[in-house]
């Protein structure tokens, strides 16, 4: 099995002294030597759960493998609200998801060579990396409009909403000069703020053929909007899912039969999705059944086992063209418990 | 019996991916997100042209048909029995909103009059004067009593679209109101109809250019100053006797007694404070005595009073809020009710009527409101009275002296005033209601032409 073999050349690389980086040679030194126990991929269930503070506590250098050292990383964040938020160090990765990703785009809604705008989260995040070279990659530029979440989640948690909705109208509204200004085909944004920007321009007439939308929570009846309301049935769109610890993970195009629940697929094998039993974190959940998101990560610049994000999906079968399991209408832990602080984004 | 409620975009039903459950599987609710409602808002001066084709002397046609529709038609019994199930209000309650809500349809022309003070608005050279401010009335409805609803049937007289966000436990009742209006002609783009979030609330009051909100203080708050949202908060509806007539107080007791427990104490017309300038315990005692034996009854008895709590925890906060402030306050129907203020009956929770003698305004249980028959009554010399009365949807002041009433038709915080035994929930068809509903839609300019 291909994962399976991919699985085990990662091990090699992150646990061999030649290669692998001091956090896990460490580890290893203190726990077991992976390389001899490890045989396939179920036996991913030998490590713990990757801690989110070691992302945080440590410095990003533990984190450079020994292929890699003497080359200047790129040091990526995660949204973060307070206090100090996870890095990941990274060279490539961020490259590879956004090419393949690139295959599944149309011609018709991302034409090749005309320009993108993004509005969204900038900053320290892979993303906007990651953005600008997938238009790059397919002979376009990108315009950036930058928005600031972890400003937006603090005006929310205070209760701001004031000036939580005046800086969503400032975001907008810098987005609105581009596309009045400029000529844009292509769209990378959330939810919230292509809502909030189709209502002020009307986009398909603005040239936009193509939206790429990402970051937040979108149930059916959202995705239905979007479409329906929002886009028009006029625009492309192309609901992913990723994250800074991920890369990205695509959705398969929806079909009558979804009633636009979205499934998304992780990039395998660089990265593994599984939706697992929330208290017992070892079984994975029946299909069409909800579950707490696990994200392994596998490449040669980072390796993090069952790492359990604060998200819920449901597990979905493997659909062409992925031949593994899907997670479908994410959305953050506990949703239905307690009222989440998502933001404008 | 399960039904789905579609929402309903300027007429158009819309059916949501997302909804909600109503109480014991009753049915289903689409709900819909902020970016609808602004979407269609955009459209509402289509909906605002196609009522106005009608003359008001037609649109108030259609109001009497449609109250009739309202009252006879499309399986009354069903609603009735559906909203008593959700609303725990009894069915006898169910039925008696129902014919408050028909008589305004059948009353339309007389509550118009009402309104503008005779103004004919079909008269080609007198309306000129007058122009609507908005062209849609936005709504965000309570659920606790279905009759609140009567307060908007005006503005389709009128010919201002309406914009509704219904309560969460009462879709029922506005619903079934635009289907009788469309049956009777009414044109259906001049109905919106939106179960939303809070989000989708807010798009409504802002930006419906005149809007209704129902709710508590924080809602009150939220929106007091904006000169396009009226706020209904809490009623804080009173019964006051005069020095004068005190002395004859055994008479009154019937008055307000039911101002106190009509509707199953549910409306904000409904009393919640007695003050008096003395007899204040035998007063307390008489209520006490009148209103403690009623009891919960099967939701279909005709002699039901009480409703039920469709959401019980609101009960136990209630009774919880009630036993913790007692402290220096005596609630003096214990002593005959015969049991404890909340119970199970039917699987339903209800609420027993309480009246709580205060020994003043500054008593946590005074110039309280509560979703049930409750009441505190007070003691303070008639002079007292206006300075701690507060804000007052409707006070009911009995008395004939003829200085006290004129300081009480000056005292501003009274919204409606009713001089004599009147019970606070009476309402007369040709008065202005809550907020003169004409002045909060129409302004008045100078017009000349030659």
């Amino acid at each position: 099995m291909i994962l399976d073999e991919y699985f085990r050349s990662i091990i090699d690389w992150h646990f061999s002294p030649e290669t692998g980086c001091p956090f896990w040679l460490d580890w290893a030194n203190r726990n077991f030597d992976p390389r001899e126990e490890v045989k396939t991929f179920a036996d991913l269930s030998k490590f713990p759960h990757f801690q989110d503070e070691w992302l945080r506590d440590l410095q990003p250098e533990v984190w450079v493998p020994a292929a890699f050292r003497g080359q200047p990383f790129n040091i990526f964040e995660t949204g973060g609200t307070t206090g100090m938020p996870k890095q990941r160090i990274g060279w490539h990765d961020y490259k590879f998801d956004y090419e393949e990703f690139s295959g599944k785009l149309d011609e018709q809604h991302f034409p090749r060579g005309e320009a993108w705008l993004m509005v969204g989260p900038t900053g320290p995040r892979r993303l906007r990396l990651a953005i600008e070279h997938l238009a790059n990659f397919r002979g376009s530029s990108c315009y950036f409009i930058d928005l600031d979440p972890r400003w937006v989640k603090k005006l929310i948690a205070a209760k701001q909403f004031d000036q939580a909705r005046a800086y969503m109208d400032h975001v907008v509204d810098q987005a609105v000069t581009i596309l009045k200004h400029r000529k844009v085909a292509g769209l990378f944004t959330t939810p919230k703020l292509l809502e909030a920007l189709a209502e002020k321009v009307n986009l398909y007439q603005a040239g936009v053929r193509g939206v790429f939308c990402g970051g937040t929570t979108m149930a059916p009846q959202s995705v239905r909007f979007i479409i329906e309301e929002v886009l028009e049935g006029n625009i492309g769109f192309y609901p992913t899912y990723g994250n800074t610890l991920m890369g990205l993970a695509a959705s398969a195009p929806l079909r009558p039969e979804d009633h636009y629940s979205i499934t998304y697929f992780a990039p395998q094998p660089r990265a593994v999705l599984r939706v697992v039993n929330p208290l017992q974190t070892t079984e994975t959940v029946g299909y069409g059944e909800w579950g707490r998101v696990e994200l392994t990560t596998l490449t040669k610049e980072f390796f993090m086992p069952r790492f359990l994000e604060r998200d819920e999906a449901i597990r979905r079968e493997p659909r062409a063209p992925y031949t593994w399991d899907g997670v479908a209408e994410v959305r953050p832990l506990g949703s239905m418990e307690k009222l989440i602080v998502e933001g404008v984004y | 019996m399960a039904q789905h409620i579609s929402a309903l975009r300027l007429g158009r039903p819309y059916q949501s991916l997302d909804q909600i459950e109503l109480k014991d599987g009753l049915g289903t609710v689409s709900q819909v997100n902020a970016g609808i409602i602004r979407k269609d808002l955009k459209q509402i001066g289509e909906a605002h042209a196609a009522l106005k084709k009608f003359t008001v002397a037609q649109r108030v046609d259609m109001c009497a048909l449609a109250g009739d529709i309202f009252l006879n038609s499309n399986d009354p019994q069903t609603y009735v029995e559906t909203l008593s199930a959700t609303s725990g209000l009894p069915h006898s309650l169910v039925r008696r909103n129902m014919h408050r809500i028909h008589s305004v349809l059948a009353n339309m022309g007389e509550v118009l009059r009402g309104l503008t003070r005779g103004l004919d608005l079909d008269d080609e050279t007198s309306p000129y004067s007058f122009f609507p401010v908005t062209h849609s009335l936005g709504l965000v409805m309570p659920s606790n009593s279905p009759a609140v609803n009567s307060l908007w049937l005006p503005a389709i007289a009128l010919g201002i679209p309406v914009v509704i966000k219904p309560g969460r436990d009462e879709p029922w009742t506005p619903y079934r109101l635009i289907q009788s209006f469309i049956a009777a002609g009414m044109p259906a783009a001049a109905f919106g109809f939106y179960p939303t979030d809070h989000e989708g609330a807010d798009a409504i009051l802002r930006l419906c250019g005149r809007a209704l909100v129902f709710g508590d203080q924080s809602i009150s708050d939220k929106y007091a100053g904006n000169p396009s949202i009226q706020v209904h908060g809490p009623g804080h509806s009173k019964v006051l006797i005069g020095e004068d007539l005190i002395g004859r107080w055994p008479e009154f007791i019937d008055v307000i007694a039911e101002s106190i427990a009509a509707n199953g104490g549910r409306s904000c017309l409904c009393a919640s404070t007695i003050v008096v300038p003395s007899h204040a315990d035998e007063i307390a005692d008489a209520l006490a005595r009148r209103l403690a034996p009623i009891v919960p009854l099967p939701a279909a008895d005709p002699d039901a009073s009480l409703s039920a709590f469709a959401n019980p925890q609101m009960a136990d906060a209630i009774d919880a809020t009630l036993e913790q402030s007692l402290t220096g306050a005596v609630d003096v129907t214990a002593a005959y009710r015969h049991g404890p203020r909340k119970g199970l009956f039917d699987g339903a929770t209800y609420l027993r009527p309480t009246i709580i003698r205060c020994p003043s305004f500054e008593h946590p249980l005074a110039n309280r409101e509560f979703l049930f028959p409750y009441a505190s009554v007070i003691e303070m010399p008639q002079e007292m009275m206006l300075e701690h009365i507060g804000p007052s949807l409707v006070v009911t002041a009995i008395t004939s002296d003829e200085g006290w009433i004129r300081e009480l038709m000056e005292f501003t915080p009274i919204d409606r005033l009713n001089i004599g035994p009147i019970p606070t929930l009476t309402i007369s068809w040709d008065q202005p209601h809550e907020g003169n509903l004409f002045e909060f839609l129409y302004k008045r300019r100078a017009f000349q032409r030659v």
